[in-house]
């Protein structure tokens, strides 16, 4: 009668244990993953921990003997790289500059997919006339090109960053709005869902206990790709001028401010900033790409071997 | 036979492993089919059925391996052959008849172009006025019409039987020496299997084909086979002639399989066979099934018994095989019908005519069933009856219906959601699909706990105690708390399905199909289960299944529904043995019986 009296090997659910921990497994094994992860941690870590190590205030002048020197001066034992339009030192200001750009579009993207999500799992849940409004919703704001309607909103009211956050934030939502549903509408058919419904489960706790943890895969990659746009577009507002103001240090703003620069021989103020975006989305996308690669099982017979 | 007498199929140590590990999946399987002979191949799930029928095609799923053995064909062996000749026999020297007919015919073909596909593929005759009829002799074999309107559908147009005749003529058509059946009639409807199984036999007999039967239905197999194999964990233990094997088998496995099997000429109590098949890879050195075995000695698990010879023609792979053997020949426990309890005033649940529909189609007209305090009331009708819909408006799944519902003298709002909780509670429902009713992200444990959470206040350390506790009246261990339900087998998911239903303390569970997902052997430890729930903890059932033969074991009314409607209700005795209505006697009729198979082919 008892179908557990035949112990079963545990070897052979040593792999299945702890789902979530066999994915992870999967995601790491992978060189992409390992590489995504160094750029992202040094990147992040520059952004966090630089500001500590900066020679000067973000806003500090350069001076040598009492004098401010010149600005785009070339790399000097005063100025490790040189300083940027204003005379300042163009490492310091690189090390303190990360921080915005990191903290917005983490805080937007955040932002996005929690909406997005709850939108996408009401939706797949509700069908009907509610899965129809909040989707086409969803498509009106999905017409508007990300980077124009964060424009637009800014323009409109000033560039406040709560407003970036909230702007960006909105256009990260229908997209992921649309791949929660499409993940959830399979899951919303599954018998276990009628089994909470017919025990009285609540709604809430069916959309995000039931359903949600059900299509995590996608929205992770999802999310990871949502990330690394804003990253983009976060840092393309503060070039155009929408983002933090001067005299703040900001990577995005850094560009801009010392596009001459290049042409004045002192390219340290444009080519820092931009590779560390550069480098922070390609990692990002790594991940995601190496997260998306083991949750479709791409890598796992690798894995096994 | 041939003309030097050789049989037309030869397998001889047939071994298949895993392509990287070279951990076996068969191996030392060894039997012979002759020509119009069928060969039934039986076993639970899992126990390498399939794949010793795809390794007569000289296929094997990816990540497999055809290892060792030799598989003869009129004494030429088609391993050795390139994956060139290999496709050109198959179809024309050897055929495959799947399971599920959908997989064999292509959705966007019409059918009249499907099978003449298969014609001119294999060369048959010289022109197409010769394939054309031929066309139609093979879909008149099958019992099925040939006229233009028919030809000119397409699969999604035909129902599932049609279909499974349509595999069946393409697998005929070039008139193979060797075909291979791997649970065509597992998805059909009794009376569509009937029919199915009739013209498989008639088939195999006129054309002087080999037949392999692969399947996991021991009656069915009774039916259709001259001679039975049974396969456990990847090896053959069992051989013989199917009445000999059916009723004197030698090896304890085979004796458990007839045991679990359910009939509907008597009232036997069902026997499941406790344990699982171990997999490959973790098969336990001596006689794979020791473990699971009432027999078993020291010798057993040690070293793995050779073949040996019960008779001339019946084979077995049992060091205890003389002792299985002398204990008597093999006795199913016939059980009697329990005495009935004084009904009181009061039905435990009343459904008052109940009409159901899907948007404007109507699925169920003017329904009126009820259901007592600790019996048992089975409802049975074939796929569409609409069995399954009035079971999900009981259970306030399916809110689209008019009528009454009344739990305990009180009437029900129809929607689980309008219902109270203490109505929610006293009827809980059980799934036809274990794999599709548990959430695969949830344990075990918080899968039972759920219901506790919503209708009982307990402390988490109460919580934890009561769900094992529930576990366990599942038999189920304790320790599976902490388990997914993708590490369990289907048997262990659907224990814990009910373990989820019984942690409300309900009065009426709602059973539907509940076993059809599962082996016959895991169909029986469930059966028995819930036979011995009813009369413990005083349940009421309302055990839903298109399985008539099912009934006998655990109902003690049961209901026939056709095409939305109860045609004939009884208790089972009575419809069993004197059904009134000819639908009820069509159904019996058609359902496989071991007992009536193998009088018939005694007789």
């Amino acid at each position: 009668m008892s179908e557990q009296a035949v112990a079963v090997a545990p070897a052979a659910h040593a792999r299945q244990h702890r789902p979530w921990l066999l994915l992870l497994g999967d995601t790491w094994r992978q060189t992409r993953t390992k590489l995504g992860v160094t750029l992202v941690v040094l990147l992040v870590g520059t952004a966090v921990i630089g500001p500590l190590f900066a020679p000067f205030a973000p806003e500090e002048s350069v001076k040598i003997a009492g004098q401010f020197i010149l600005p785009f001066a070339a790399p000097s034992d005063a100025a490790t790289l040189g300083t940027d339009n204003l005379g300042r030192d163009v490492l310091s200001r690189f090390l303190w500059g990360g921080r915005s750009v990191l903290a917005l579009s983490a805080l937007a993207t955040v932002f996005g997919a929690v909406l997005g999500i709850a939108i996408g799992l009401v939706a797949a849940y509700s069908r009907g006339f509610l899965d129809d409004l909040l989707m086409r919703g969803m498509d009106v704001i999905l017409a508007f090109p990300q980077l124009v309607f964060a424009l637009v909103v800014v323009a409109t009211v000033g560039p406040k960053l709560w407003l970036l956050v909230l702007a960006v934030g909105i256009t990260t939502m229908p997209r992921v709005a649309r791949v929660t549903r499409g993940a959830a509408v399979e899951v919303v058919e599954r018998d276990f869902v009628r089994a909470a419904e017919s025990l009285g489960e609540s709604k809430r706790k069916i959309l995000f206990f039931e359903i949600l943890p059900n299509i995590t895969s996608p929205l992770v990659v999802e999310a990871s790709l949502r990330l690394t746009f804003n990253i983009a577009v976060i840092a393309a507002l503060s070039f155009l001028g929408f983002g933090l103001q001067p005299p703040a240090a900001d990577w995005g703003l850094m560009i801009n401010e010392n596009r001459q620069g290049l042409l004045a021989g002192q390219p340290w103020g444009v080519l820092l900033p931009v590779a560390a975006i550069g480098l922070l989305t390609i990692g990002t996308s790594l991940i995601g790409d190496g997260f998306a690669r083991a949750a479709i099982g791409i890598q796992r017979g690798k894995a096994a071997a | 036979m041939n003309g030097d007498g050789r049989p037309t199929l030869e397998v001889e140590n047939l071994r298949v492993e895993l392509a990287g590990s070279g951990v076996d999946i068969v191996d030392e399987v060894t039997f012979t089919v002759a020509e119009g002979e069928a060969l039934g191949l039986v076993g639970e799930s899992g126990s390498g059925k399939t794949t010793v029928g795809l390794a007569i095609l000289g296929h094997c799923r990816r990540g497999a391996r055809l290892a060792g053995g030799e598989v003869r064909i009129d004494g030429k062996n088609i391993l050795a052959r390139s994956p060139a000749e290999l496709r050109g026999m198959r179809g024309r020297v050897v055929s495959y008849v799947p399971q599920d007919p959908t997989a064999s015919l292509n959705p966007a073909l019409r059918i009249e172009t499907q099978l003449m596909e298969t014609l001119t593929a294999h060369g048959y005759g010289s022109s197409a006025e010769e394939r054309r009829a031929r066309l139609g002799e093979m879909l008149a074999e099958v019992l099925l019409p040939s006229d233009r309107k028919f030809l000119r559908r397409y699969p999604h147009q035909l129902s599932g039987g049609q279909q499974q005749r349509v595999a069946l003529s393409m697998a005929f058509a070039c008139r193979p020496h060797v075909i291979v059946l791997d649970e065509p009639t597992t998805g059909l409807d009794v009376t569509t299997q009937a029919h199915v199984l009739e013209t498989v036999r008639e088939l195999c007999k006129s054309h002087g084909v080999a037949a392999l039967y692969i399947s996991h239905d021991l009656a069915v197999v009774a039916f259709v086979a001259d001679r039975v194999a049974v396969m456990y964990a990847g090896r053959m233990v069992e051989s013989g002639p199917t009445h000999q094997l059916f009723r004197a088998a030698a090896h304890p496995y085979s004796r458990k399989l007839v045991q679990a099997i359910p009939d509907i000429s008597g009232r036997y109590a069902l026997v499941g066979i406790p344990g699982r098949a171990p997999p490959p890879g973790h098969r336990p050195t001596g006689c794979f099934f020791a473990p699971r075995c009432a027999f078993a000695v020291e010798e057993c698990r040690q070293t793995f018994p050779p073949v040996t010879q019960v008779s001339s023609s019946h084979d077995v792979r049992c060091w205890r095989a003389a002792d299985v053997l002398a204990e008597t020949v093999l006795e199913r426990i016939r059980i009697e019908a329990a005495e009935r309890e004084q009904r009181g005033e009061v039905s435990l649940l009343a459904a008052r005519g109940i009409r159901a529909s899907y948007a404007d189609r109507e699925v169920v007209f003017d329904v009126s069933l009820a259901v007592w305090p600790q019996e048992c009331l089975a409802l049975v009708g074939e796929s569409g009856s609409g069995k399954t819909t009035f079971a999900r408006c009981i259970a306030g799944l399916h809110r689209q219906y008019t009528g009454e519902v009344i739990l305990q003298g009180r009437s029900l709002p129809p929607g689980a959601g309008n219902r109270d909780r203490e109505s929610r509670r006293m009827v809980q429902y059980i799934f036809q699909s274990p794999y599709s009713s548990l959430n695969p992200r949830k344990t075990v444990g918080q899968i039972v706990a759920q219901p506790i959470r919503l209708f009982f206040d307990l402390e988490p350390r109460e919580m934890r105690a009561r769900v094992i506790e529930v576990l366990e009246t599942v038999a189920l261990s304790g320790t599976l708390i902490d388990r997914y339900p993708d590490q369990l087998s289907g048997g262990e998911r659907q224990r814990v399905a009910i373990a989820r239903g019984l942690a409300a303390e309900p009065s009426l569970l709602v059973c539907d199909e509940i076993t059809s997902a599962l082996d016959v052997s895991v169909q029986a430890a469930i059966v028995e289960l819930l036979a011995a729930l009813q009369r413990e903890m005083g349940l009421g059932l309302l055990f839903v299944t298109h399985n008539l033969a099912l009934i006998r074991s655990i109902a003690q009314e049961v209901a026939v529904m056709s095409e939305g409607r109860i045609v004939e209700f009884g208790t089972v005795e009575e419809v069993l043995e004197s059904p009134r209505v000819p639908y009820t006697q069509k159904l019996l009729s058609d359902t496989p019986s071991l007992d009536t198979a193998l009088a018939a082919a005694a007789g």
